[in-house]
């Protein structure tokens, strides 16, 4: 077998140094965005944010982190690209089809019991989960009933939300995803397409309020009985994590429940506690009836 | 040198080559490795509940945050990518695709390259696009060993000249051989790094 080559040893003896240079720069980059924004990535998954910032990096032509710390501060648009980047707003109508069938056949008829129903959507993104929400609520007679509050930090992704207009090559995916979620009409009774566009039924926006909320710097702001918080934490550490769980602990009323991503978890956080799992796989959670 | 965590990517034809390489590792191989294997969005978790049926070493789906641990293979779920953290947990992400593929091999690589400099190795496997080419020069530059399956033995090679056409990597074997290589280097790693348990 053949020995590695002698540039094996001769490797930049300095990457280490690089890297931890970079690391520092970054941490000074998110205190400068805080400090002067409000915005708090400081408790994000760092490999995420390192991505990302080395990414803008390579396409301008700064020279290094240091450089764009300078333009942050001085450069007001310069702010809403970094936005953009460290936001990842990646979304679509009935994702995980399987969770919205459970959601419709385990979740709604409960709800049902109700006469007047509360949802909030943390992390709504450009609004694709929430329509599909209105859609189900509308199929399932709970619509008329029911008032959703839709919250982001990103206020480009809170305008396409409220506008409710995608491109038409997503339609195939989401009308899939709609069947296999358990649809009971055709898809295409909820939009009309226009151009490259597809205009979602300005119906469905009847009770939805979108507004601009920040996860982890802003507070409860109403008592609701559902909370959908979906493949958002995943970009959080996990102290950021146990804040904003321990936030729609509190955000519900007994009995409520909170549905995660599929890759995330109640299970390891204290706020475990005040809850049961009803549906592992699809990460749905009852709260509690019973006082702290 | 001792390697505290190996990285693999594959795509095409990848679950008979990963099959090879899990399969012929010693039972006591302790190096961590983390897969990203390019697969359908929708696909269930059969494949790692295969793969940890035929071998030694635990074979699981990644979760997120999760703690990399010795003696583990961690494989990105479909339709996500898989980021390694500087303390040496996992990170999930549903950003855009990269090279056409969600997860993506040059994501794994890149954040891992960060994270263990000198102390990664780096795979590349079977497969029908070039994902993985730039994260495994990456690896290089940052001291660690890269090794790519020799293309005339891959069931499809367009992901492993990719790689050999960008830079030139430290070995290029078929999967025995690399199977070979590793336990020979686990058999000689220390392994005594305190960070990780
Ligand atoms: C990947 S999208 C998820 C969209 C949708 N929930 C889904 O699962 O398809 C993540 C969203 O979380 C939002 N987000 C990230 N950090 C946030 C914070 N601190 N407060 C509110 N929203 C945040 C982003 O702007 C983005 O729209």
């Amino acid at each position: 077998m053949n020995k590695p080559k002698a540039e094996k040893q001769n490797r930049e003896p300095d990457t280490d140094v690089v890297n931890k240079n970079i690391n520092l720069e970054i941490k000074l980059l998110l205190e400068a965005i805080y400090q002067k924004y409000g915005y708090d990535f400081r408790n994000y998954g760092q490999a995420h944010i390192k991505r990302r910032v080395l990414h803008r990096l390579s396409g301008s032509n700064l020279k290094n982190i240091s450089e764009l710390i300078h333009e942050v501060i001085y450069n007001d648009s310069f702010i809403k690209l970094i936005l953009e980047d460290l936001s990842i707003t990646v979304t679509e109508m009935f994702r995980d089809p399987t969770f919205y069938k459970r959601l419709r056949e385990e979740i709604i008829p409960l709800l049902k019991t109700y006469p007047y129903l509360k949802i909030w959507h943390a992390g709504c993104s450009t609004g694709q989960e929430v329509y599909s929400m209105a859609i189900i609520l509308k199929e399932e007679k709970l619509f008329e009933r029911t008032q959703i509050y839709a919250t982001d930090f990103n206020q480009l992704a809170l305008k396409k939300a409220r506008e409710g207009i995608y491109p038409i090559d997503k339609i195939k995916e989401y009308t899939r995803n709609y069947q296999r979620a358990g649809g009971k009409n055709a898809f295409s009774d909820y939009y009309t397409a226009k151009y490259e566009s597809v205009i979602l039924d300005s119906s469905l926006k009847k009770n939805i309020v979108f507004a601009e909320h920040n996860l982890v710097t802003d507070n409860v702001f109403a008592e609701v009985n559902l909370v959908i918080c979906r493949n958002v934490l995943i970009y959080f550490n996990k102290e950021l994590q146990e804040r904003v769980l321990s936030l729609f602990e509190q955000s519900l009323m007994p009995g409520g429940y909170l549905c995660l991503g599929s890759k995330e978890s109640l299970r390891f956080s204290s706020a475990y506690k005040h809850f049961q799992e009803i549906d592992d796989k699809e990460k749905i959670y009852k709260k509690n009836f019973y006082l702290r | 040198m001792e390697y505290s965590a190996i990285v693999i990517g594959a795509s095409a034809g990848g679950l008979n080559a990963l099959k090879t390489i899990l399969t012929g590792l010693d039972a006591e191989f302790s190096i961590p490795l983390l897969v990203t294997q390019h697969i359908s969005a929708h696909s269930d978790n059969y494949m790692t509940v295969h793969l940890n049926s035929l071998c030694k070493m635990t074979v699981k789906e990644a979760d997120e945050k999760e703690k990399i641990e010795k003696g583990k293979a961690y494989f990105a779920p479909p339709n996500f990518h898989m980021l390694v953290e500087e303390d040496y947990s996992i990170s999930l992400s549903v950003e855009d695709k990269v090279n056409y593929a969600r997860p993506s091999i040059d994501i794994m690589f890149e954040t891992a390259a960060f994270a263990y400099g000198n102390r990664l190795i780096g795979i590349i496997l079977t497969g029908a696009n070039n994902d993985g080419a730039k994260g495994l020069k990456t690896i290089k530059e940052h001291g660690g060993l890269t090794i790519v399956q020799d293309p005339t033995t891959a069931e499809v090679d367009t992901m492993p000249r990719s790689a050999i056409d960008l830079f030139r990597p430290h070995y290029v074997l078929k999967l025995e051989s690399i199977a070979e290589l590793l336990n020979e280097i686990n058999r000689k790693n220390k392994y005594r790094d305190p960070r990780i348990h």
